[in-house]
């Protein structure tokens, strides 16, 4: 039984970091029907800014704490950034083209900024200082729950209550979710829509780059490379919980999170992929939409 | 108030408006009639800025808005009610309207603004935290208009009103739209397909064949023109 809780606490983090991300997925296909295949490398640009920030924040002798709440901010402003750019010069341009386009461009996208890193930093994996202070919380279960995990599940939950309440409460939010259902008549009530897709693709390239920071720290190691992976696995979660649908996304994670965490314990660590993608597939199979996803409505 | 000014319009290369003027004067209830696919929506979608013009001039209280962004021309007091109601469906009743006033910062007066729709249309009221998508025809045109009219628009559009509604509601929605046009003197520029119904309450209309304005006149001249009542009053 503690060995139930050890893997559904690891579940739970695993699947709210890949929540972290697949709300970047989910919020940019609500409002331009995009998968933007280049928010995995957000995510891990974020995580190499971090690395940087927290270096020099090192030898200028902060402490852990200090450091871990700067480098992410550093991380989520820098990923936002590059999110806001990637709209302009991938996108944007495209806004009229046929479908198939903005995705081939955000696949190319995806592409330039893997190899863009790689020239700039390096091709092999790179140490991450654990910027998470170990302290124990839950004797004697804290084997059960390290306090990374904890403090991950915590940061994923204040950044969720607090997106809820900025789309549910705020003009930029109404604004947002305007858009998502109708966006000529959105730009009819005077929304300007352009403001609102550049607004959509700063918030998730935050949401990323906070994830990145926490799981690099985790795991201890980055490289190039990372944000395709975890970009899939995100990916992957938003499909599954209906992509376009915010808690739908969060919902399609932990799932996703927790399966593999349970194939990881109880059969094999080789088996975590086969069991989430065929999770993904029985799911499709009987709600072609997603967990919570709305089947297309026609429009008349 | 508005001045279209040989305005030619364009869907990539096909031409929609040919070479369209028509001037609204302030307080005026003025209509545009024609047949389906005659350029009725595309000549409120170029006033709103949604499909440019490639060519004339639209002024607007002596500004010229041809090429501005639609939030802009929102912004200088001219709402739009489209074709099919087109309410945000997974929004509330409260929501949809509170979007009407996007552009709004005055709380106190939005409060009132509120007031007054609930006033007008009780059953919206009594919707008010239902999801848009869930009312019913006549009560998603109602919401239409009143989210149109809480930006306190100066000139308001209004694409096909009647389109798919009940005789009683048709009815009511009329009234409700000269009721607005004498309580707020906020000049209607309506586009029907029911031309009958529009002629009556329009003080004047123009009538559009083929993306050309081919009649110009007050609404009474046009109800007892004989190739109006010919071609849209099937008389």
């Amino acid at each position: 039984m503690e060995y139930f809780f050890e893997l559904f606490l690891g579940g739970l983090t695993r699947g709210s970091i890949y929540a972290l991300i697949a709300l970047g997925y989910t919020m940019v296909y609500g409002i331009i029907e995009l998968i933007n295949f280049a928010h995995g490398e957000i995510y891990m640009i974020g995580a190499f800014t971090a690395l940087i920030v927290a270096s020099v924040l090192t030898v200028m002798g902060l402490n852990e704490f200090a450091i871990l709440v700067l480098a992410s901010i550093a991380a989520a402003v820098y990923s936002a950034a590059y999110g806001y750019t990637v709209e302009k010069i991938a996108y944007k341009p495209l806004r009229h083209a046929p479908r198939l386009s903005p995705l081939i461009s955000a696949i190319g996208m995806s592409i330039f900024l893997q190899n863009y890193v790689l020239l700039a930093q390096t091709s092999d994996f790179l140490p991450f200082p654990s910027l998470i202070p170990d302290f124990e919380f839950w004797e004697p279960y804290s084997h059960l729950l390290r306090s990374t995990q904890l403090v991950i599940l915590v940061t994923t939950t204040v950044i969720m209550v607090l997106l809820t309440l900025l789309i549910k409460y705020t003009k930029i939010g109404k604004a947002m979710r305007a858009t998502a259902q109708d966006r000529s008549m959105a730009m009819l009530v005077g929304v300007n829509v352009n403001q609102v897709i550049s607004m959509t693709f700063v918030i998730g390239s935050c949401l990323a780059a906070v994830g990145g920071v926490l799981i690099a720290s985790h795991i201890g190691q980055i490289n190039f490379f990372i944000g395709f992976i975890a970009g899939i696995k995100a990916f992957t979660a938003a499909v599954l919980g209906g992509v376009g649908s915010i808690p739908g996304a969060v919902l399609g994670s932990l799932i996703l999170g927790l399966t593999e965490s349970f194939a990881t314990g109880y059969v094999s660590s080789d088996y975590e992929d086969v069991f989430a993608f065929a999770l993904l597939v029985l799911i499709l199979i009987f709600r072609p939409a997603g967990l919570l996803g709305r089947s297309t409505m026609q429009k008349v | 108030m508005l001045r279209v000014n040989g305005v030619s319009t364009y869907y990539g290369n096909i031409q929609a408006l040919k070479n369209i003027s028509m001037e609204v004067s302030e307080g005026e209830i003025i209509t545009l009639i024609g047949a389906n696919g005659a350029g009725k929506t595309t000549t409120l979608m170029s006033i709103s800025g949604l499909v440019p013009p490639r060519q004339g001039e639209i002024i607007f209280k002596d500004r010229p808005i041809h090429g501005m962004s639609p939030e802009k021309i929102v912004a200088l007091g001219i709402s739009q009610v489209p074709e099919g109601r087109r309410i945000f469906p997974y929004l509330t009743v409260a929501e949809n309207l509170d979007m009407g006033t996007f552009l709004r910062n005055d709380k106190d007066n939005i409060r009132k603004d509120l007031a007054y729709i609930w006033d007008l249309f009780p059953i919206l009221s009594k919707r008010r935290h239902q999801a848009g998508g869930t009312l019913s025809g006549g009560e998603q045109q109602m919401l239409a208009i009143s989210r149109a009219l809480m930006a306190r628009p100066k000139l308001l559009l209004l694409d096909e009103p009647s389109l798919g509604l009940a005789p009683l509601i048709v009815r009511q929605i009329f009234e409700i739209i000269m009721k607005i046009n004498i309580e707020n003197n906020t000049t209607i520029f309506l586009v029907e397909q029911n031309a009958n119904l529009a002629l009556k309450v329009a003080h004047r209309g123009y009538v559009m064949e083929n993306g050309a304005i081919t009649m110009a006149d007050s609404a009474p001249n046009l109800l007892s023109n004989e190739a109006v009542k010919k071609a849209y009053l099937g008389l």
